[in-house]
């Protein structure tokens, strides 16, 4: 358990999330105006979004596809018969007045995401449920001193509610989380998880509280929209709440607001200005009932998800776990991977190269050209048999950076650049022996210094040695013949 | 020929006794003549003729449709496109509908011409057409004193009894259609919850709100009902159950068919002649061959505030739309509440304000369980009682409305007695069944009352079949055999 210490004791943190993830979906939950970003505000808006009188909710059948994949995800239960309520609250982006939600029986019950603690342990972070609900419009308040503006584009736009038991203790552990959450909905594909489009935001509720005592009185904080801020707000109440109490005041229950800017949490509203919403059923919508075997058959489209491809990759090719964790963490990542891997011989050490190489090289070059792995200029094929030519001492990993940058200008396989080049790896000892053998007679006043005991200038021959290779000389061969050459 | 029923007009076009054209002018012209009734709200003459034009065009060139040529009247709470659609509000008062409405696109797609809007209570919230901005409705049974057409669609029910169209439609969410066709002597049909879309209607209650033919003759209604009814994909609600020719109905033998009479229907405070008129159109049926049951319905008395908790509460919600920001009224306001505030208060009448405030109220933290829930309870309790009913009979016969249409400022002045009005007809909402109120006759007072069918779920050829059978017998006069 990590407690939080301060001069008066341990605390330990309670934390539980409700995340807002955007369904993939070409059209609206209830209507069928297109989801697009990026268009003219109001431009993605049917009549139904705009809440002109006698328009009604038709269910888009792909959104509760999305969702039950989302569910069986995240080993949640599929209700076989959910329904749809109103929460009623009066707002500008708020067309109807209502918002289309599933308060009393959502369509997903339970389930779990699996994280790993900062002690390395596996831990569940249980969920309560998902919900669907539909997404209100944006207000504009910044375009003028006296105006808001209203965009519906988002109005109407299938959101799926993933709540969380109280079960995370620490800004680690909900960062983790959201991370894993992110991770498996994008290897869904039922949510692309683009905080900065705000296809996934977060409120986080959290409390504090004496270990064996019981939880504290929560805040819940709105507008958390990167998993940066999640763990800068929750640090934030962490400390605000511990100030309180330890100043012997009590933690009042209440909703607020994170500032991305300042990195605080100001109240927002308190308990008791909290809007009653008058949740009742929607009467527009018959019980959404699903057939088993609708079900059965979204279950049989569930990719390999995270954990267990991480643990797979752990299994077959001895892949550290760290190495695991970061290649499965992006399903296109990992599909890249292991397409590589299989373009070659896939044996294990040439495994671990690989993932060395992709986490290190070939993800530097996508940072610098700022590109996704699916628009890298390096193919998987032309990865493995980059890899392949290091491992079987074709070239050098030295020279292979090199291959590698031509690669991704180029577009040829690493064979040809290294054929064009000239740069395949000297492995003959005769060769390397009479380069070794050139080098050492020039400088016959060194090796009498290293006989003297300068045992630093081991470094300095094989650097002149590979000046005079061009750099191509196989390391540790090189290594082996000075040996026995400076032995002799 | 203004007097004639819809399936008269149908006959007299096809062969070419008149034309949509003298047709649609003598409506317009009628319509003018009466526009002291304030039965329509808005008069689309201009595109009604154009409409009549070719429909003559296509029953010249033998492509006739359904309803080809019959000018009709809409309740303005049908969207109806690039024609004003108010649902009686000051809200809604300059509002153009970009789209049309199922039921209406439907009729259009049928043939017919729209002659116009007619007034209603605002938002469909009334029983007497008393609440609507655009003025009360006079019913054209009045004589010495004015009186109320019922409500709330109660243009149009004075605009198929003045003969200011052949038909019209109306909305049903707790006797519209039925009550006001009782007080103004006409056929009124509320189908089966879900057999009609609801969408491009504005929303009153969406649990129990349905569209309805109201018209001169029970096979009137038989028609136009085939042509409004089955599923729509835009109406969740709606039902793919097969439409039958419901038309084919009328005029059916009902010998050997039982009729039920729930004791629950006599109520303190009925009027008595509703009462003899009620055992009178048992006896008729009875003399066309039918079998008389006596059942009971023992949660019927729980309807009327079951409906009132249900009703309001989803109108509470639907209306909450209506604030100022899109489209329709705003008043002004330097804050988004104050425009809401302003915009709500001045937009609504009393009677919505009202509801909205009951509505609010039932479905609080705190009155939920106690309201809303337990009236869903009492719903389904209602429910049950028609299903296992209906196992022993095959139509239930009762009055439409405990009284005959009241005179203006004569209506009761507390709402509650006003609410009391639906006590007959809230039943069929609650429990999604289909009704029909067919005149029966008239009272002392000259005033009409109408009986009301209740039929099993998608059933409503029964009402066709019996409700034919009761109109034969009644022999009701059409006021212009009344010499009005």
């Amino acid at each position: 358990m990590s407690y939080i210490e301060t001069s008066s004791g341990k605390w330990e943190v309670v934390v539980g999330l409700e995340v807002h993830a955007q369904v993939t979906s070409s059209s609206k939950l209830f209507s069928d105006a297109p989801t697009g970003f990026g268009v003219y505000p109001n431009e993605n808006v049917a009549f139904f979004d705009a809440a002109i009188p006698g328009t009604l909710p038709v269910v888009n059948s792909f959104c509760i596809d999305q969702a039950i994949k989302t569910g069986l995800g995240l080993n949640g239960t599929v209700n076989l018969t959910s329904l749809f309520d109103r929460k009623n609250y009066f707002y500008a982006d708020l067309p109807t007045g209502y918002q289309i939600t599933q308060f009393y029986h959502p369509i997903i019950s339970g389930g779990y995401v699996e994280i790993e603690t900062e002690e390395g342990e596996i831990k569940r972070v249980n969920l309560d449920h998902i919900h669907l609900e539909q997404d209100a419009g944006k207000s504009i308040h910044d375009q003028s001193p006296t105006k808001t503006f209203v965009d519906l584009n988002r109005s109407g736009v299938a959101l799926m509610e993933i709540v969380t038991k109280p079960d995370m203790r620490s800004a680690e552990e909900a960062a983790s989380f959201l991370r894993k959450l992110r991770s498996i909905l994008r290897y869904l594909k039922t949510c692309d998880g683009n905080m900065d489009e705000g296809s996934m935001r977060a409120d986080v509720n959290v409390s504090v509280h004496r270990p064996g005592t019981e939880y504290g009185t929560r805040a819940e904080v709105k507008n958390v929209n990167s998993i940066k801020f999640l763990a800068a707000a929750v640090n934030f109440e962490v400390e605000r709440q511990i100030s309180i109490l330890e100043s012997g005041n009590e933690v009042k229950q209440e909703t607020r607001l994170f500032d991305s800017s300042t990195g605080k949490t100001k109240a927002m509203r308190s308990k008791e200005d909290a809007p009653d919403y008058r949740y009742f059923p929607e009467p527009d919508l018959l019980p959404l009932v699903l057939e088993q075997s609708r079900i059965d058959t979204i279950r049989s489209t569930i990719p390999e998800l995270p954990d267990s491809r991480a643990r797979r990759l752990q299994l077959d090719y001895d892949l550290p776990h760290y190495d695991a964790c970061l290649i499965t963490s992006e399903k296109e990542v990992a599909d890249f991977y292991e397409k590589a891997l299989g373009s070659v011989k896939s044996d294990k050490e040439l495994a671990k190269t690989l993932s060395s190489w992709i986490i290190g090289e070939l993800f530097a070059l996508l940072n610098k050209h700022g590109k996704t792995i699916l628009e890298s200029r390096v193919s998987p094929e032309h990865m493995g048999e980059l890899i392949f030519l290091i491992k079987t001492d074709v070239i050098s990993g030295k020279i292979a950076k090199d291959v590698l940058e031509l690669m991704w200008e180029t577009q040829k396989p690493p064979t040809d650049i290294v054929e064009e080049k000239g740069w395949k790896q000297i492995v003959s000892v005769d060769i390397i022996r009479d380069s070794l053998k050139e080098v050492l007679a020039k400088h016959s006043d060194k090796v009498a210094e290293y006989k003297g005991g300068k045992d630093k200038l081991f470094g300095f021959f094989i650097g002149q040695a590979m000046k005079e290779t061009q750099g191509k000389a196989n390391p540790q061969i090189l290594n082996e013949v000075l040996e026995e050459l400076l032995g002799e | 020929m203004y007097n004639l029923s819809l399936h008269e007009i149908r006959k007299g076009l096809l062969s070419k006794k008149f034309s949509s054209l003298e047709l649609t002018r003598c409506f317009i012209n009628r319509i003018e003549k009466f526009c002291d009734l304030n039965a329509f709200i808005t008069v689309s003459a201009d595109l009604a003729l154009e409409s009549a034009e070719r429909s003559d065009k296509r029953i010249a060139d033998g492509k006739s449709r359904g309803l080809e040529g019959i000018p009709l009247a809409i309740k303005d709470l049908f969207l109806t496109k690039g024609i004003r659609t108010t649902a009686g509000s000051k809200m809604l008062e300059n509002f153009i509908p970009p789209y049309e409405s199922t039921v209406t696109s439907r009729l259009l797609g049928a043939g017919a011409i729209f002659l116009g809007k007619t007034n209603m209570d605002e938002f469909a919230m009334g029983s007497a057409n008393v609440t609507s901005y655009y003025g009360r409705v006079v019913n054209p049974w009045s004589r010495d004193k004015k009186l109320v057409p019922g409500g709330s669609s109660g243009g149009s029910a004075a605009a198929v009894a003045a003969h200011l169209c052949v038909a019209a439609t109306g909305s049903d969410t707790g006797g519209s259609v039925r009550q006001p066709a009782a007080f103004s002597g006409i056929v009124g049909l509320k189908p089966t919850y879900g057999r009609c879309s609801r969408y491009g209607m504005v929303a009153f209650a969406s649990s129990l709100d349905q569209a309805g033919p109201m018209t001169k003759t029970v096979r009137d209604a038989a028609i136009l009902l085939k042509i409004i009814a089955g599923y729509d994909e835009k109406d969740s609600t709606s039902f793919t159950e097969e439409v039958p020719d419901f038309e084919s109905f009328a005029g059916k033998s009902i010998k050997g068919l039982k009729i039920g009479i729930p004791k629950e229907y006599r109520i303190p405070g009925m009027s008595e002649e509703v009462i003899d008129f009620w055992e009178k159109g048992a006896a008729l049926l009875k003399d066309a061959g039918a079998e008389i049951v006596d059942v009971s319905l023992p949660y019927s008395k729980y309807a009327l505030p079951a409906y009132y908790i249900i009703a309001t509460a989803e109108a509470s919600s639907n209306l909450s739309r209506y604030d100022g920001v899109r489209y329709g009224f705003r008043a002004g306001g330097l804050t988004l509440n104050e425009i809401y505030e302003n915009t709500r208060a001045e937009g609504f009448g009393d009677e919505v304000k009202r509801r909205i405030l009951i509505g609010t109220y039932v479905l609080s933290a705190g009155y939920y369980d106690a309201y809303y829930i337990k009236a869903l309870k009492v719903r389904k309790l209602i429910r049950q009682d028609f299903i296992s009913t209906f196992e022993k009979v095959d139509v239930l016969l009762t009055p439409t409305a405990p009284t005959s249409a009241f005179a203006f400022n004569e209506e009761p002045q507390d709402p509650i007695t006003m609410y009391l009005n639906d006590i007959f007809t809230v039943t069929a909402n609650i429990a999604g069944l289909p009704g029909i109120s067919v005149p029966i006759g008239l009272d002392k007072l000259g005033r009409p009352i109408g009986l009301q069918l209740l039929a099993p779920h998608f059933r409503e050829e029964l009402l066709v079949q019996v409700g034919a059978a009761l109109e034969e017998a009644a022999n009701f006069p059409s006021l212009k055999e009344m010499g009005r």
